[in-house]
């Protein structure tokens, strides 16, 4: 397809409709992502952060406009394929029924593959948590273990978009640092990353490029 | 059973009315109707069961069973309010799997191809796989709502619609078998099933009671099962689009 970007979104709108009130978290929305871009998106709560998350992946489609993902546009794609690629971590951790070791697995087993165990116990030296862990019932975990089990689920699929809804919001500051820099070091080797802060530090920290989202209209800055 | 005795058990609702009157539990007016009701509708069954038992028209048997299928479709089809084209999908799977049922009865001389058979073997049927149905709607539409956090999240891995809602529907589906798998464990250490009973009174042996009894029980689970199965399947697409979208039911 030859496009510079992995990612374009153009002219994005989305609504939504209940019987007594309508929302409109996107308007118009026109932005691209390069290949490597690591890009924070702030906002306040209700500005279609997540919104745009869930078109990026087409779990909903847009009202108007399109999105392309490498040049060709997402309902081109097949969806589950599509998924893997550009892979949405939601904000709350929701973990499957079973062990540590049956969520790891999860992504592998939906296409008739297994993960070995040393590739289990590096995904969880990934998000800090010790490798016996792998056998744990995931009711044994406490909030914050689940969260860093989500995020080692979803680091798996080594998707080429990693998209990332406030993943650090339910752990501790050390968790915190931990996990940043391990999504920093999946950064640098050449994934692009798309992660929704409300901390202005933590954006400081991570991104190069900031994606301001207020009342449906995005803007583009550089980090300071 | 004489027909002053058949007067008389009306006597049990009066029991069960009073008791209402005294406790206050304003059922009493409920109880009317539906004593009324259930007066009505099985003496009126009676008569147009003598009638088509007399006649044995092909027809009037396949409109009696196209009758109990509707009735058996549309209060099935009310536990699954929201869901598209609901009726069509119950009315199907029932149909299905009552004349499947009902096929290898015959075929395998289980059952004898005459109107005194067929007709109450397949109310027994059909009004089974409405219980069945009414059950795994319930729980469909129950867990459709409580899960759909982990089913948007198993999208978001790369699951395909139908893997994203497997455990919906094995859930689904086991407690739809619950009931008829409990009730083969304690058959007759619990209580004698209505047929049995029936035919007992009306003076067949115990004996060749248990083997019509086992006939019904066993033929139970199996429609149990394809209702489940069938219905699930049928169902569970359209919690989602085309895309692998979840989308809910209203």
């Amino acid at each position: 397809m030859g496009s510079e970007f992995i990612l374009e979104l153009q002219c994005i709108s989305k609504s939504y409709r209940t019987p007594h009130h309508r929302s409109t978290p996107l308007k118009n929305v026109t932005a691209n992502v390069a290949n490597g871009d690591f890009i924070i998106i702030t906002g306040p709560s209700g500005t279609g952060k997540s919104t745009l998350f869930r078109l990026l992946t087409r779990l909903e489609e847009p009202d108007e406009g399109q999105i392309l993902y490498l040049g060709k546009p997402l309902f081109e794609w097949h969806p589950p394929e599509l998924r893997q690629k550009l892979h949405y971590v939601f904000q709350a951790p929701v973990l499957f029924p079973g062990t540590v070791a049956d969520n790891l697995s999860y992504s592998a087993r939906l296409k008739g593959n297994t993960l070995q165990t040393e590739e289990m116990e590096d995904l969880l030296r990934r998000v800090a948590l010790p490798q016996n862990y792998i056998s744990r019932r995931i009711e044994e975990l406490s909030g914050g273990e689940k969260q860093r089990v989500n995020i080692a689920r979803s680091l798996s699929l080594a998707p080429d978009v990693l998209l990332l809804d406030e993943p650090t919001s339910a752990l501790d500051e050390k968790s915190a640092k931990h996990i940043e820099s391990e999504i920093k070091a999946y950064h640098e080797a050449g994934h692009t990353v798309l992660w929704i802060t409300h901390s202005p530090e933590q954006a400081k920290r991570l991104g190069s490029i900031l994606w301001r989202l207020k009342d449906g209209l995005l803007e583009t800055e550089l980090v300071p | 059973m004489s027909t002053l005795a058949t007067i008389m058990t009306v006597g049990f609702v009066f029991i069960a009315m009073l008791l209402s009157l005294r406790l206050k539990l304003k059922l009493e007016r409920d109880m009317l109707i539906g004593t009324i009701r259930a007066i009505i509708q099985l003496v009126a069954i009676g008569y147009v069961l003598e009638f088509v038992f007399s006649s044995r028209h092909p027809l009037f048997i396949a409109c009696i069973l196209l009758i109990m299928l509707l009735v058996a479709a549309q209060n099935s089809a009310k536990r699954g309010d929201g869901i598209p084209y609901i009726f069509v999908r119950v009315f199907f799977t029932i149909m299905v799997v009552a004349a499947g049922t009902l096929a290898m009865m015959l075929a395998f001389g289980m059952l004898q191809w005459k109107p005194q058979s067929v007709i109450p073997i397949s109310g027994m049927v059909i009004g089974n796989c409405m219980i069945v149905s009414s059950l795994l709607l319930n729980q469909m539409k129950e867990k459709a709502a409580s899960m759909r956090e982990e089913i948007l999240v198993a999208l978001s891995l790369g699951a395909t619609s139908r893997q994203a809602s497997e455990r919906l529907i094995r859930e689904s589906i086991r407690a739809g078998m619950i009931p008829i798998v409990d009730a083969l464990k304690t058959v007759g250490l619990v209580q004698l099933p209505g047929m049995m009973t029936g035919l007992i009174i009306a003076g067949t042996s115990p004996i060749e009671a248990v083997r019509y009894q086992l006939l019904i029980m066993f033929s139970y689970t199996a429609a149990s099962a394809m209702t489940s199965i069938i219905l699930g399947f049928l169902v569970y697409p359209t919690l989602f689009t085309r895309a692998h979208q979840y989308i809910g039911w209203k």
